[in-house]
C-alpha cells in the first residue's frame, strides 16, 4: 500500500516532449510508472517514447482513465496547464516547476481546493510510491518498505531517503510538498494519509524555516498513533533572507528554527539535529 | 524585489491612491528645485531599502527650498542602517491628524491574500496590541469587494467621508497588488488629513518570479551585496552572503541549508548560502566556484548529492578553476551519487581529497578554517 498513488495508477505527463519531460518520462518508466498518455500541443496523434500524445488534457482523459498528471511546463504557462488538468477532472496533480508567480499559485491551489484535487508542489521533486513515481526523485534512492516520508525540500530528501534505502529501510510513499510560499498540499494533509495507511509504520517529516507548516503539523502529530521523526533545515539562517526556496525565510520573527523544533518536540515527534540521525532514530523505532 | 518608497508611491498614484506631491531626486540642487515647486514646507526622505529611516536621521523636514537643499546634502552624505543614500524623495509635509496602518500580503498557510489594518498607524505592526489589529483573509476569486472595504473602515472606527476615502484606498491597494504581482503592499502611516487619507509611506515588494511580466517596474538590487550581484550575473539563482570564512556550495536549497547548519554546529562560520542548482554542468559550476573564491574564504566546502548533477562535472569544474585561476585555499569535497567514481578519480588525480560522508567532510572543513587558513 501507499498514499495517493500506487502501482495501479495511470499517469499523464503535460509537457512530455520537452527536454525535461522526455528525460524524466524515461526515468519514470524505468521506475515502473504506468505512463498512459502525454499532452503536447501541436503533436497530438503521435507516439513519443512509446506514449500516445494528445493536444489537450480533455482529449487525453477521453481516451484513457487517468489518476494523476505531472507537469513539466515552463513557469509562465503552469497556471493554464494546472487549471486545465483540474477542470478535466484529474485528482492528483504534480507541479515540478520552480518560479511560478505567487498570484498564479493562489489561483491554482484555491481552484484545486474547490474541486477536491490534490496538488503536489509547485517547486517539488514530486512523489513516489512503489512502481509509481510522479516527478524527479532519483530512482536509486527509493525502495519499498514501512516508512512514510514527507518533505519540503528535494535534495535533503534524496539524502535522507538514500540513507534509509542503503540501510535496508524502505518507504511506503515519499512526498515533496515543494519550497514555495503557497504549496498545494501541507504536512497535515499527508500525515493524515500516512496515519490511515496500514503499511506505514513510522513517518519522517523534513521541514525547514519559514511559514508555519511545521507548527500546524505539530498540532496533528499530537493525535497520531504512529511515531514521527523530524529534521529541519535552516538553523543557521539569518532572518529576512530567502534561503533558496521562496518559502524559506524568517519574516518578522516568524518561522524560526527554534519555534518549529519546540512545537514538534512538544507534540511528541523526535527531532534530529543532523540528517544522518534521522535514519538511526527510525531504526530504533522500527525494532 | 523590494521597491523604493518613491517607486511604491508612483505605483499608488497610477491606481489613484492619494500620495503627497513630490518627486525623487539624486542631488541637493534638485531637492531645492522640487521644494520651490511645491512652495510649502517639505520633507526630505532618504530612499533606502530599510525601515527605521527616521531614527537613523534619514528623514528631515525643511520649511524653505534652501533648508531642503542643506537637508538633502546632509542625508546624501550619510548611511542609513549601513546603506548609502543615492536617492531622495522630496515631498510636501502633511498635516497629520491621525495615522492608520494598512497592509495586504500573502498568507501561505491559508493560501490567501490577507489584509491587516489598524487605527494606530505610525509604528510597526508587531508593536501594536493584538486587540487593535483587524485581520481579514481574502478569497482570490472574490477579491476585495466594496462592502468588505466598508466593513473594514467600520471596524477601525472610521465614519463618513473618511470611511469612504479609506475604503477607496484599500480597494485600490488590492488591485495594485494583484495587477503588479506584489507580495506585499503596505502603507504605514496612512495619514488622516481633513476628510481624506493620504499614503505618507509606501512599502511594495514585487514577486521575484513575476518580474518577467512586470517589465515596467524599475529593477532594484540595492539590497544585494557585490558578491550577490556577481552570483546573480553568473546565473546562480540562490546566493546569500553570510559573512563567515567557509565558502559553501551545495545543490538544492534544503541540503544547502543543512550543510550550513552542520558547519555552524561544528563551530565554523559559513561565508554564504549557495544553491548551485541541479545539472549545472562544468562551465556553470566553474563560475560558481569562482564566486566562492571572490569572498576570500579560508576554506571551500563543496557538498554534492548527485541526482541530476553529475559528480564528474563538479570535479572537472574544480580542476578547471585550479588550473586557470588558481585556488589558494584548501578545498573539502563531499561527493556521492551520479558518476561518483569518475568524479572522485578526477579529484584524486588533481590532488583534491573527496569524502563520502557529509559529517566527516563538514568537520574537516571547520578544522581547516581554524588551522589551515589562507596562505
Amino acid at each position: 500500500m501507499a498514499i495517493l498513488v500506487n502501482e495501479q495508477s495511470k499517469v499523464l505527463i503535460q509537457g512530455i516532449t520537452g527536454k525535461q519531460g522526455t528525460f524524466h518520462l524515461k526515468k519514470m518508466q524505468e521506475f515502473g510508472t504506468t505512463v498512459v498518455a502525454g499532452v503536447a500541443p501541436g503533436k497530438g496523434g503521435r507516439i513519443h517514447e512509446g506514449v500516445p500524445l494528445y493536444e489537450t488534457v480533455f482529449e487525453a482523459v477521453e481516451a484513457h482513465p487517468i489518476d494523476a498528471t505531472v507537469l513539466f511546463i515552463p513557469a509562465p504557462y503552469c497556471k493554464d496547464a494546472a487549471l486545465e488538468a483540474i477542470e478535466a477532472g484529474i485528482k492528483v496533480i504534480v507541479i515540478i516547476t520552480e518560479h511560478i508567480p505567487v498570484m498564479d499559485e493562489l489561483i491554482i491551489v484555491n481552484r484545486a481546493k474547490m474541486k477536491g484535487v490534490t496538488i503536489i508542489g509547485p517547486n517539488t521533486f514530486g512523489m513516489a510510491s512503489w512502481k509509481c513515481k510522479l516527478g524527479i526523485l532519483p530512482n536509486v534512492a527509493f525502495s519499498q518498505g514501512p516508512v512514510g516520508v514527507v518533505a519540503r525540500s528535494g535534495t535533503l530528501t534524496y539524502e535522507i531517503v538514500g540513507s534509509l534505502t542503503s540501510e535496508g529501510i524502505g518507504q511506503t510513499s515519499v512526498v515533496g510538498l515543494g519550497g514555495d510560499r503557497v504549496p498545494g498540499t501541507n504536512f497535515v494533509d499527508m500525515l493524515k494519509l500516512f496515519e490511515a495507511d496500514p503499511e506505514t509504520k513510522a513517518v519522517i517529516l523534513v521541514g525547514e524555516i519559514g511559514g508555519n507548516a511545521e507548527e500546524e503539523a505539530s498540532e496533528y502529530i499530537k493525535t497520531m498513533s504512529k511515531p514521527v521523526v523530524a529534521y529541519l533545515a535552516g538553523k543557521s539562517a539569518p532572518p529576512g533572507k530567502r534561503m533558496g526556496h521562496a518559502g524559506a525565510i524568517i519574516e518578522r520573527g516568524k518561522g524560526t528554527y527554534e519555534g518549529k523544533v519546540k512545537a514538534l518536540t512538544e507534540a511528541g515527534a523526535q527531532v534530529a539535529t543532523f540528517p544522518y540521525e534521522v535514519v538511526d532514530k527510525i531504526k530504533a523505532l522500527l525494532k | 524585489m523590494k521597491c523604493f518608497e518613491y517607486m511604491g508611491k508612483e505605483l499608488f498614484a497610477q491606481y489613484g491612491i492619494p500620495v503627497p506631491s513630490g518627486r525623487m531626486v539624486t542631488t541637493a540642487e534638485e531637492a531645492e528645485k522640487v521644494a520651490a515647486e511645491i512652495g510649502r514646507p517639505v520633507v526630505v526622505k532618504s530612499q533606502v531599502l530599510s525601515g527605521k529611516r527616521g531614527k537613523a536621521g534619514g528623514i528631515k523636514f525643511a520649511d524653505t527650498p534652501a533648508e531642503a537643499k542643506s537637508a538633502a546634502k546632509e542625508i546624501l552624505a550619510m548611511t542609513v542602517q549601513g546603506l548609502p543614500v543615492n536617492r531622495l524623495l522630496v515631498e510636501e509635509k502633511l498635516k497629520i491628524e491621525s495615522e492608520i496602518y494598512v497592509a495586504i500580503t500573502i498568507d501561505g498557510a491559508s493560501k490567501a491574500p490577507v489584509l491587516i489594518t489598524s487605527a494606530k498607524g505610525g509604528m510597526d505592526i508587531e508593536e501594536q496590541a493584538e486587540e487593535d489589529i483587524v485581520k481579514v483573509h481574502l478569497d482570490v476569486f472574490l477579491g476585495l469587494q466594496p462592502f468588505m472595504a466598508k466593513e473594514l473602515a467600520r471596524k477601525i472606527g472610521l465614519k463618513g467621508a473618511l470611511a469612504k476615502s479609506y475604503s477607496d484606498v484599500v480597494q485600490k491597494m488590492y488591485r495594485c497588488m494583484i495587477e503588479k504581482d506584489a507580495e506585499l503592499v503596505e502603507i504605514n502611516p496612512l495619514v488622516v488629513s481633513g476628510e481624506q487619507v493620504i499614503a505618507a509611506d509606501a512599502k511594495v515588494t514585487i514577486d521575484d518570479s513575476a518580474l518577467y511580466r512586470q517589465k515596467d517596474i524599475e529593477y532594484v538590487d540595492e539590497d544585494m551585496t557585490e558578491v550577490e550581484k556577481l552570483a546573480r550575473d553568473a546565473g546562480i539563482g540562490s546566493f546569500v552572503e553570510l559573512g563567515g570564512d567557509i565558502a559553501v556550495m551545495a545543490n538544492g536549497a534544503g541540503i544547502t541549508m543543512g550543510t550550513l547548519d552542520m558547519v555552524q554546529l561544528f563551530g565554523g562560520e559559513p561565508a554564504n548560502f549557495m544553491d548551485a542548482g541541479g545539472g549545472t554542468g562544468v562551465e556553470g559550476t566553474a563560475k560558481a566556484i569562482e564566486i566562492l573564491l571572490a569572498q576570500n574564504p579560508k576554506v571551500i566546502f563543496i557538498n554534492i548529492f548527485g541526482g541530476i548533477t553529475r559528480c564528474d562535472d563538479v570535479a572537472k569544474a574544480l580542476v578547471y578553476v585550479k588550473e586557470n585561476k588558481g585556488i589558494p585555499v584548501p578545498v573539502v569535497v563531499r561527493m556521492v551519487g551520479t558518476n561518483e567514481q569518475e568524479g572522485v578519480a578526477i579529484l584524486k588525480e588533481a590532488g583534491f581529497e573527496a569524502y563520502r560522508d557529509m559529517k566527516t567532510a563538514a568537520q574537516k572543513a571547520v578544522d581547516l578554517s581554524k588551522t589551515g587558513g589562507a596562505e
